[in-house]
């Protein structure tokens, strides 16, 4: 511990990362202190898991510098994985197991003394309310009980560094909810570092102390979520018509951060207040151009976009 | 020296936790098991009491063996076979989830996993044949093996489940999906047939006569059939131990490599 007190938890320099023609990453750097959290945030296809798995040393850099707790992931990745500890996209447990096996084959995995093994599971069912569950085959398991599941797991060798890459992708809003309630009492009370990936603005906001945005490869912005915020603003608007040349008529006249052709919507910026509102359906009514619907949201993700990169259609596939 | 012995004491330790996980399924689910025989069972009856009149005609000749004697070496390794495919799809199965990623992310000794597949498989495979055996000597199988012998069996049954299991365990990481992996080893099913297992190599055609002389199951099966019913073996030990070697190592190193192969999506 004392030895790497100073080194950051996660260290990258210049990392690239290519499958062929496709370039994943180009040239990213990171700097994560011990005992933070930190969000990496983009959209699906953005390089997110790529960057977890190098990091995790699952697959190897084509360039570039990574550091996990002053350890070099490429020279020393035994020592890295020691450290580490990752929960992936896809529920990493083994369903033929009940719950308290998975957690004991852990035990056994991370060579605890023979006598912490069975505390250490039956501590984890308890924190994770998994009790229940212990004996049940984790087949049978819910999502976000496979996602508690997996995390535990994650936490039975006490990593230093713990990945989370997506933890709440797929997952209904309550048991989001609860898995973002775990993941700040281990920040609070075990002192890791979380290196989290989101594709959800929210979640970053919530959980992180500061977030960089991935973008193609790159990174286009770092700093605490408040910073992120201010620059993106209060959030947009969605305007559905009826008919598609006034749907097309409006893409002209209008600042459009993202369309989709199919529903007739058009995604513009506005805070939602009765100023704006009423200058922006001004100028709908000025081309007599007619409104089917409009909805007021808070900013997601699409904003953060717009405002970084100018880019309308940074989102190539659609969330889920 | 004593990092090298601290890293084995660290595989035997991370294969011994893979292979009780893998014991874990089975107990979970011991239709495995029965599966694994029931195939050869079903083979062994329709041979016996459907085909083996006519071909015992034709078997029988030599040294008056009755025509279950003769077959059942050729069924036990059809076990063999059909356990291995057993251990692809389960290998295949493991492959596609998620927990192996969590394993490569672990400061564990790198091939336990698969180590953990094989030697439960071993395991398996061995009861599944005792299950054979056993139907076997309910209709009829009178072997001559004395304790001896019959150990002997046992070892080089053992010897060929451990080679043929670490060829389905590369088989089933090349293969990118459960289907495929079940569907690659389906070739191991017909070597039996195509070798001394259920008629005399040299009543067959010649170019298949050539090809059931040279395969390597047909001096499995001389072998096994010298130990428990007495009959010459000839160089099939030689042979045995030859082709284990070989394809024993061959699927070793093939596997470990796969395994430590970049995972590509």
């Amino acid at each position: 511990m004392t030895t790497h007190l100073h080194s950051p938890a996660v260290a990258a320099t210049a990392v690239h990362k290519s499958y062929g023609d496709h370039v994943v990453l180009d040239g990213v750097d990171l700097d994560v202190p011990s005992g933070t959290v930190f969000a990496l945030l983009g959209p699906n296809g953005a390089g997110k898991t790529t960057m977890v798995q190098l990091l995790s040393t699952l697959i190897r850099a084509d360039s570039g510098q990574m550091r996990i707790c002053g350890h070099d992931v490429d020279r020393e990745p035994d020592a890295v994985r020691a450290a580490i500890g990752v929960t992936g996209q896809f529920a990493a447990v083994d369903g033929f197991l009940t719950g308290e096996e998975n957690l004991m084959l852990m035990a056994d995995l991370n060579r605890l003394p023979r006598r912490e093994r069975w505390r250490c599971a039956v501590d984890l069912l308890e924190r994770f309310e998994l009790t229940d569950a212990a004996g049940m085959p984790a087949v049978t398991y819910s999502g976000g009980m496979r996602r508690r599941l997996d995390l535990a797991m994650t936490l039975v060798g006490k990593p230093r560094v713990v990945f989370l890459d997506e933890p709440t992708t797929g997952l209904d809003p309550r048991s989001r909810r609860t898995m973002w309630d775990v993941i700040r009492r281990l920040v609070t009370d075990e002192g890791v570092t979380m290196f989290l990936t989101t594709q959800y603005l929210e979640e970053a906001d919530r959980l992180a102390d500061r977030v960089a945005v991935l973008h193609r490869g790159r990174l286009v912005a770092e700093g605490p979520p408040e910073e992120l915020k201010r620059q993106v603003g209060d959030g947009h608007v969605t305007l559905r018509f009826a008919d598609p040349d006034e749907y097309d008529a409006a893409a002209r006249i209008l600042d459009v951060i993202s369309r989709d052709e199919s529903a007739l919507t058009l995604k513009v910026p506005g805070r939602g207040d009765v100023g704006s509102l009423r200058r922006l359906l001004d100028r709908l009514d000025h081309a007599a151009l007619t409104v089917d619907e409009l909805r007021i949201h808070t900013p997601d993700l699409d904003d953060v976009f717009f405002v970084l990169t100018g880019d309308p259609t940074a989102r190539q596939e659609p969330i889920r | 020296m004593s990092n090298v012995s601290s890293t084995v004491s660290i595989a035997f330790a991370d294969s011994a936790t893979m292979l009780r996980r893998r014991l874990r399924h089975m107990l979970r689910y011991p239709t495995l098991i029965l599966t694994a025989a029931g195939v050869p069972v079903a083979i062994l009856l329709l041979f016996v009491y459907v085909l083996g009149g006519a071909l015992g005609d034709g078997v029988g000749t030599a040294g008056g063996m009755s025509y279950v004697d003769y077959v059942v070496p050729g069924v036990v390794l059809m076990t063999v076979a059909t356990a291995a495919q057993g251990t692809a799809i389960s290998v295949s199965i493991d492959m596609t989830e998620g927990i192996v990623a969590r394993f490569r992310t672990m400061a564990i000794a790198r091939v336990s996993v698969l180590t953990g597949h094989v030697l439960g498989s071993l395991i398996q495979t061995m009861l599944s044949i005792a299950a054979v055996v056993g139907v076997a000597l309910l209709v009829g199988f009178r072997p001559t093996a004395a304790l001896g012998e019959w150990l002997g069996a046992i070892g080089v049954l053992a010897m060929i489940v451990l080679a043929l299991t670490w060829l389905s365990v590369a088989l089933a990481m090349v293969a990118k999906s459960v289907a495929t992996a079940s569907n690659m080893l389906t070739p191991l099913m017909i070597l039996p047939m195509t070798g001394s297992g259920f008629v005399p190599t040299d009543s067959m055609p010649t170019g298949l006569r050539w090809f059931a002389e040279y395969q390597p199951f047909t001096p499995f099966i001389e072998t096994l059939r010298g130990l428990l019913m007495g009959t010459p073996m000839g160089d099939g030990l030689i042979l045995t131990v030859g082709w284990c070697a070989a394809i024993g190592l061959g699927g070793y190193l093939w596997a470990k490599r796969l395994y430590n192969r970049e995972p590509t999506r």
